[in-house]
């Protein structure tokens, strides 16, 4: 883009707007008009739905039209397990999306595989098809998936095509006190350690 | 319930029924693999049996024995409300002459599941009308559910991305860690919390 991105001076009389940076107001365009594909295997359909209802509303990012044709959309949603056999299927409907294009893969197991760690499942779509935005969770929350597409937004924006992956708002292993505990009358099961092991011995 | 079909069962077939239990009132008889297809038909045409219904068909590899491959049939009958379970054992170390005969035209209903029973187990079914896999695709090799298919071992149909065209690490990313997945594929149990 050479050209639109050198700076011009409007001189005189001349009235209007001078672009100076096609990329960033492309950039700005593009990250508000998702065109959306779904492509959804499994369970995480359901947290798709929730995502696209009124409660979430995924149509505050500009991402809400679902184009079920992959010729007319920018971002395909994986959204579930891909197995092997589906394979093919989701590299060709990849490769039947007009560029720019980007990918989501929603879920743990259309990131990495999840617990389908067998001869079924693809580990991860990243090994077919390139992903943008890893969205880890099993299903991920709203939220997450708002997270992401957020950062979504901010790489087109960008320009960026490196992947980037969600992270947890509240990282559990950081914040032991915030998490639920065991309530027993009896104090600490601890406390009852050594006479269990007493009882298994005798 | 009373012993009745397993009764039954003894008193026609004599040796062909190999073992019998009703544990728990689910009555099992394992009969021999070559009287399969006799024993269904009874089962099928006797009034006081009635078996109408297939209910499910599947294999069970015991590899330490021989022959290795159960094949288990539990069969319903809705006029009279009863169930069985019927085993055969076929197959050698190698799954050699691990084939039966197919019941297809005694219930129909078992089409697809010999069709998943040989896709997953590697049982042949003699005189099925169109013995194919049904769950996974036909480029596969092996049988996955045989105790001899390795755990870690995929197929995959498209050839997966080297790293160098991905530009990136395709070993799991952060946070997915290599560690992830099932304990037995990769290295030991997860520890257990002391802190309870």
């Amino acid at each position: 883009m050479g050209d639109v991105n050198r700076s011009l001076a409007l001189q005189g009389s001349e009235q209007g707007y001078a672009t100076t940076r096609l990329d960033a107001l492309l950039g700005w365009a593009r990250k508000y008009s998702l065109f959306s594909y779904p492509f959804i295997t499994a369970c995480c359909g359901m947290e798709f739905m929730a995502l696209t209802s009124p409660r979430f509303d995924v149509s505050r990012f500009g991402a809400e039209v679902p184009r079920f044709s992959p010729r007319q959309s920018d971002l395909l949603w994986v959204v579930g397990t891909i197995s092997q056999r589906q394979g093919p299927v989701l590299k060709r409907i990849y490769e039947q999306m007009m560029a720019p294009k980007w990918v989501f893969a929603f879920g743990t197991c259309a990131a990495t595989g999840g617990f389908y760690d067998n001869y079924t499942t693809v580990p991860g779509i990243d090994k077919i098809i390139p992903v943008d935005v890893y969205i880890p969770g099993c299903p991920p929350r709203p939220e997450a998936v708002l997270d992401g597409l957020m950062l979504l937004q901010d790489k087109i924006q960008r320009g960026e095509r490196r992947p980037g992956v969600v992270k947890p708002r509240i990282d559990p292993a950081q914040q032991v006190s915030e998490l639920v505990r065991l309530r027993r009358s009896a104090g600490d099961p601890r406390a009852l350690l050594p006479a269990l092991r007493e009882e298994k011995r005798s | 319930m009373s012993q009745l079909v397993l009764e039954k069962l003894r008193q026609r077939f004599g040796t062909a029924i190999l073992e019998t239990h009703a544990h728990f009132g689910d009555d099992t008889a394992v009969v021999d693999a070559g009287m399969w297809r006799t024993v269904g038909q009874f089962l099928c045409d006797d009034p006081d049996l009635d078996f109408d219904m297939p209910i499910d068909l599947c294999g069970v590899d015991y590899p330490e024995r021989v022959p290795r491959m159960e094949v288990v049939l539990h069969l319903y009958s809705i006029a009279k409300a009863h169930r069985v379970r019927l085993k055969t054992r076929v197959g050698d170390a190698d799954m050699a002459g691990a084939e039966l005969d197919s019941l297809v035209s005694i219930w129909p209903g078992l089409d697809w599941l010999e069709r998943e029973v040989f896709d997953m187990s590697g049982v042949r079914f003699r005189g099925h009308p169109d013995l194919r896999r049904i769950l996974m695709y036909p480029e596969f090799e092996g049988h996955p559910l045989q105790r001899t298919y390795p755990a870690d071992k995929t197929q995959p149909l498209v050839a997966y991305r080297s790293e160098a065209e991905a530009g990136t690490p395709l070993e799991k990313l952060e946070p997915f860690g290599p560690d992830e997945g099932m304990p037995f594929g990769r290295g030991g149990l997860p520890r257990v919390a002391e802190d309870i």
